[in-house]
């Protein structure tokens, strides 16, 4: 589901790349929403971390960025996965632990891989994708290559050292990595301000003297359009950039959170500035988008979720013969 | 013909392979400038310049997990780490992404890292720089575990990490680094090979790494009793070369392991574990074993030579069996 790469000086906005946009954010709420569904009937099992309220990021981000970069995201990463263009179907028949699934089954909701989209992987451990994209960036460099390596982590994750290792590398080295911080407010269930000392958090990149911006996550254009600035930056050799993408998610930190440590009208304030139908409202307001339109458009995300469950439903399970296959690569 | 140090023969192994592949690269503390903690890497830097032969900041986490990415995106990266204790920070990275990439991208990626670092006692470091940790390391699936005794196996082990598609940990045990030898290969050696270093009949004593000099030492003086010990150098500790060991057992019925890893949980453990699964009916008494004192390692000399096993414990122990 992805969308061809724009450079930056095109993103004055167009009727059809609008669409696209509110249409990926509709494919991953709806997608979303049926997964909580399958967990409750037992199709997904494990840990399961919605992205519902956060679409806007994962979107613009995957707008602003060319086929040649490459990604390294959480376990909260069903949004990257599918705005990266990793079909539907293989996301969610890895969350059913099928064969068809963009890890084979092996690597469940949290672990989402696709070799050919430049696809590194979602990490459960909080900050531990952080020096891998380092690397990945140390490679381009060192092979004379310019694209970049998109790295999405949480707040939680600068309390980590990984991240101070990982930031300092990168900018000790200027490395091309475009650091995305999803600062979404919570941490499982400890709030931002019980966790950090400094709570404007691309102020650490600064420290690092890292260039850093905050931007409204819950405007999928504002994302892109930083994006876009952010990654041109990095293409051009001018060292890592760190962008802090303020967003909320709408639902728990994932099915087993009773929700305790925050409030509905806290949670409610959040959902007036909805990113989907504040966009649809913005583009209806500009007369960008019809009723006729934006129903089309629910139409197709749903048809597309619809497609997903159903090759997960069809696909096979990996025989237990093959359990021990790819432990190591075969020579 | 010159003698070669061990630090020499790692030494020409990092300079041939880099000279051979532009995509190897050295990474870690001090590599570079300072030409390496054990001097390993003294004067590569004036060859291939601070790119290849990286410094990097104190952050073992950052730069192991730096080493993956790199391996991901096409080069071949050697992470040194300055010794195993201070590895335990990048435990993280090593385990929890190196060794689970490949089988939980269900084949996608591989990360062909090669991790370097310098372990064990006997040098009066005391508890934080003296200890013994390749059974950890060889506890997971997807990294391989290698542990050169010998100088040629500093080189020839070493090189073929490097041909290796996947992360390959390698302990050095810094008691090594002088140790002179004659010969080391051009080629390539193979992983996963044990090796006969002396022949013998009446006793099997199995060992790697540091300890290998001084189980060949208690050898020497079975020898003088008139005892013929066989001496197994398991040199990779994952995959085991069991085979090698379980011929040997069945040839002398009666097998001593030998390392330097606490008692509890060593490395030895499993070596036993492994004799009693397969060759149980070949022994003629129960496998014995000498390893570390369940201690920290003390500063002290004569504390720190009671707390690591000794070739006259080996000798002791080998003859407790015949
Ligand atoms: C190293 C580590 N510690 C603890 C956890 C348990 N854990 C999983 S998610 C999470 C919160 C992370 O919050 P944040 O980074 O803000 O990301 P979010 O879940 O909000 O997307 C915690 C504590 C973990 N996975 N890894």
């Amino acid at each position: 589901m992805s969308i061809a790469h724009r450079p930056p000086h095109e993103i004055a906005l167009e009727r059809e790349h609008a669409h696209e946009l509110l249409r990926q954010m509709l494919v991953i709420r709806h997608f979303e929403e049926k997964a909580a569904e399958l967990y409750a009937a037992g199709k997904i099992r494990g840990f399961l971390h919605l992205y519902i309220g956060e679409e806007a990021v994962a979107v613009g981000a995957m707008a602003a960025l060319a086929p040649e970069d490459a990604i390294v995201a959480t376990y909260r990463e069903h949004g990257q996965a599918l705005a990266r263009g990793i079909p539907a179907a293989a996301v969610m028949a890895e969350m059913y632990g099928k064969a068809n699934g963009c890890s084979r089954g092996r690597g469940g909701s949290m672990h989402m891989f696709d070799a050919t989209r430049r696809f590194y992987g979602g990490y459960a451990i909080v900050a531990g994708g952080l020096p891998v994209a380092v690397g990945l960036a140390l490679a381009d460099r060192m092979q004379g290559r310019h694209r970049v390596t998109a790295c999405f982590f949480g707040e939680g994750a600068v309390a980590e050292g990984e991240f101070h290792e990982s930031v300092n590398l990168a900018a000790l080295w200027r490395l091309p990595v475009l650091f995305l911080c999803e600062n979404n407010l919570y941490a499982m269930g400890t709030a931002l301000a019980r966790s950090e000392s400094e709570t404007d958090i691309h102020l650490k990149a600064q420290n690092y003297r890292v260039q850093s911006e905050w931007v409204d996550g819950m405007d999928v254009l504002a994302v892109e359009a930083a994006v876009a600035r952010a990654a041109a930056s990095v293409r051009r050799g001018d060292g890592p950039y760190f962008l802090e993408l303020r967003t909320f998610r709408f639902r728990a930190h994932s099915m087993a959170d009773p929700e305790l440590y925050r409030t509905r009208e806290e949670v409610a304030e959040w959902k007036k500035r909805d990113p989907i139908p504040t966009f649809a409202a913005r583009l209806a307001a500009d007369g960008m988008l019809t009723g006729a339109e934006l129903q089309a458009l629910e139409a197709e995300a749903w048809r597309e979720v619809d497609w997903a469950v159903d090759e997960a439903e069809r696909g096979e399970w990996e025989p237990v013969e093959d359990l021990e296959r790819d432990v190591y690569t075969p020579r | 013909m010159a003698k070669t140090t061990y630090r020499e023969a790692v030494r020409a192994a990092l300079r041939e392979a880099m000279r051979a592949d532009p995509r190897v690269f050295l990474m870690g503390e001090d590599v570079g400038r300072y030409g390496g903690a054990f001097a390993v890497s003294l004067g590569l830097l004036d060859e291939f310049g601070p790119e290849r032969i990286r410094d990097t900041p104190l952050s073992e986490s950052g730069f192991l997990g730096a080493g993956i990415g790199a391996a991901l995106g096409g080069m071949r990266p050697i992470v040194e780490i300055m010794t195993v204790n201070f590895s335990l920070l990048s435990l993280d990275q090593l385990v929890n992404n190196a060794a689970t990439l490949r089988h939980m991208s269900g084949g996608q990626f591989s990360v062909p890292l090669v991790v370097r670092m310098a372990s064990g006692g006997g040098r009066s470091l005391a508890a934080q720089h003296s200890h013994s940790f390749e059974g950890w390391y060889a506890h997971v699936p997807g990294i391989k575990v290698v542990t050169p005794a010998t100088v040629a196996d500093a080189k020839g082990l070493l090189l073929a990490a490097l041909t290796e598609p996947d992360p390959v940990v390698i302990l050095e045990h810094a008691t090594l680094y002088p140790l002179e030898g004659d010969d080391t290969p051009d080629e390539p050696m193979q992983i996963g090979l044990a090796a006969v270093r002396r022949p013998g009949q009446h006793v099997t004593l199995v060992t790697y790494g540091g300890s290998l000099p001084k189980t060949l030492a208690a050898a020497d003086a079975l020898a003088k009793e008139g005892i013929e010990a066989e001496v197994i150098d398991l040199r990779t500790l994952r995959p085991l070369d069991i085979d090698t060991v379980l011929a040997s057992v069945a040839k002398t019925h009666r097998a001593v392991v030998v390392d330097e890893m606490w008692k509890t949980g060593s490395f030895a453990a499993e070596v036993m574990a492994q004799i009693m699964e397969r060759a149980f009916d070949e022994l003629d008494a129960p496998v014995a074993r000498v390893c570390s004192r369940e201690v920290p390692m003390p500063y002290a000399k004569h504390l720190e030579e009671a707390a690591l096993p000794q070739a006259g414990q080996i000798v002791t122990a080998a003859k407790g069996l015949l």
